[in-house]
């Protein structure tokens, strides 16, 4: 066995933990990993460069910039927050639950690229996800935003993961059932996506409470804000 | 009949026009980190066919482009341009002046991607399907976005080029994290390639006790969230942990139920997905999308989550399997 390309996953880890450029970091790490097998150059570079093509269709979310850009700059995300803020009784947890029920089921469906961080994630659901936050707790100061900048983009993730796998027709599915086929045993994909409900469900539930508590803990510090600042004044 | 392909040359012209905008404004390292990542989408099928007949230099000189693309996002100089509060004063006009108008062409990308799904197979141009059926779901998204480009047009009454400049801007703003995904999947091809795969279930196997159940079951579980936060990727993970450990182990030694298996072993695999900056179309593109200040924010925020349900598969993997 020959252990020397694993020098391009250190590689990796440890351009990743010093913050070296990302793209930098993953070049580097596959030419060392094909030096490390003792490939030839030339078949390097044939690797290199038919896997970048393979990989293609990983770069189609960049079709969705020339709309998202035009609309932004015709206020497109000012008009979400707007719009969001005009509603009674909703909240952050209320919003994103609902994007996230709303993530798995599509996904569920096999509709994975139908939501995502730049077609939804950027242009609505983040600035909406503001807004409904400020409706509860007021404004919100540059790290807050952040929070629940990075907090809608997450919700997006676990919606996307832990929906698909119940998708018979797609990827996850497909993948496990053509393993077991190639080692002689036969499941039928149904089978393989039902197992997958539990934890669907689980992450649901996970990220539910994660809501409420991060919305108790933004209430309580803006309430303590607002006390502190009245004690200011006197 | 609609291909990937259209999608793919449209999508090409754009890096071209972007990198055209920049050679203009001066800005040589973006024009050029373009113009490469131009290569794939307009010539890509061709590179591929001059593989299959035994041509490798076209192969090469895209590997070649590669090593390039990760010299220039090390040089930097692919800063974008801030916004101004000008900016912002007309961006609320023009919010107010159109109102949910705006809200058409932006949902109009989910929701003709969905119809194009779902109504793909029956839309038909005699005997031909309109939309190919290889990867129907993707080429759905680019004609989505399409559509939805044109009503934008229309309700914004810009022009193509105001458009496709606003598109160019923020393709710069995202810069080398754009990139990204491309790069780590094909970082994931090499690593399978030059055998990192199996050196690390060589590995493994030589750490665990093989008698013990749970041993076996923790060695699985923690190996499928090491191996994915490494290579980014639930898939690339599977079947080495499968052929390592998964299948010889717990299914033939230990008698564990193989769809459960298959099935919550993916899913812990997906716990390491959203901790890893190696999934960078999940983690890192969305911090830069959001101008987060931390490129790890996303990261932050969902660790959390991927602790509880790497908890949750393990127990429901203990209770079920066997």
């Amino acid at each position: 066995m020959n252990y020397w390309p694993l020098l391009g996953v250190a590689t990796v880890v440890a351009g990743f933990v010093m913050r070296r450029n990302p793209v930098l970091v993953v070049v580097v790490a596959g030419v060392v990993s094909g030096i490390g097998a003792a490939m030839h150059p030339g078949d390097l570079l044939v690797l290199l460069g038919s896997s970048f093509v393979g990989n293609r269709a990983l770069l189609l979310m960049v079709a969705t910039l020339p709309v998202i850009g035009l609309l932004e700059r015709f206020g497109l995300r000012e008009r979400a927050r707007d719009w969001i803020a005009g509603f009674r009784g909703l909240t952050l947890t209320r919003f994103l639950l609902s994007y996230l029920g709303l993530r798995q089921i599509l996904s569920m469906l096999g509709l994975t690229n139908v939501a995502g961080h730049a077609q939804t994630v950027r242009p609505l659901v983040a600035p909406m996800s503001e807004a409904a936050a400020e409706r509860s707790v007021g404004k919100l100061d540059v790290e807050e935003r952040h929070r629940v900048a990075a907090l809608a983009a997450a919700t997006d993730n676990i919606g996307l993961f832990f929906g698909e796998d119940v998708f018979i027709a797609l990827g996850a599915v497909l993948l496990i059932q053509g393993f077991y086929a190639q080692n002689g045993i036969e499941l039928e994909p149904l089978t393989i996506a039902l197992w997958a409900l539990p934890t669907a469900i689980a992450a649901f539930l996970i990220h539910a409470l994660r809501l409420v508590h991060f919305q108790r803990r933004m209430e309580r510090a803006a309430r303590a804000r607002r006390a502190g600042g009245g004690a200011e004044e006197c | 009949m609609l291909k990937i392909e259209y999608i793919y040359w449209l999508l090409g012209a754009f890096l071209v026009w972007s990198a055209w905008l920049n050679l203009r404004d001066g800005r040589l390292a973006m024009a050029g980190f373009w113009a490469i990542l131009a290569g794939p989408f307009l010539f890509g099928d061709a590179i591929t066919a001059a593989l299959a007949d035994g041509v490798r230099w076209p192969a090469q000189a895209m590997g070649l482009g590669v090593i390039g693309l990760g010299l220039m996002a090390a040089r930097g100089g692919m800063r974008a341009q801030g916004d101004d509060t000008e900016a912002e004063a007309a961006r609320r006009a023009a919010a107010r002046r159109l109102g949910n108008r705006l809200f058409g062409p932006a949902l109009a990308i989910p929701l003709v991607t969905l119809v194009l799904v779902l109504a793909g197979p029956y839309l038909r141009w005699g005997a031909t399907a309109l939309i190919e059926a290889r990867q129907a779901t993707l080429t759905a998204l680019g004609l989505a976005c399409v559509v939805a480009s044109a009503a934008a047009l229309r309700v914004t009454r810009a022009g193509v080029a105001t458009g496709l400049g606003e598109g160019r801007r923020l393709l710069d703003a995202l810069g080398w994290a754009a990139l990204l995904p491309m790069l780590l999947a094909t970082l994931g091809s090499v690593f399978a390639a030059t055998g990192v795969g199996d050196a690390i279930a060589a590995l493994v196997d030589m750490a665990i006790p093989t008698d013990s159940r749970v041993a076996c079951l923790t060695a699985f579980a923690l190996g499928m969230v090491l191996f994915t936060v490494i290579m980014g990727n639930a898939f690339a993970a599977f079947p080495v942990l499968m052929a390592g450990v998964g299948l010889p182990l717990l299914v033939i030694r230990h008698g564990a139920d193989p769809a459960i298996l298959g099935s919550i072993g993916m899913l812990t695999g997906y716990c390491g997905t959203l901790l890893t900056p190696m999934a960078a179309n999940f983690n890192i593109v969305p911090a830069v999308l959001l101008e987060l200040p931390d490129q790890y924010g996303v990261i932050r925020a969902q660790w959390p989550n991927a602790v509880a349900l790497l908890a949750v598969n393990f127990m429901l993997m203990w209770w079920l399997l066997f």
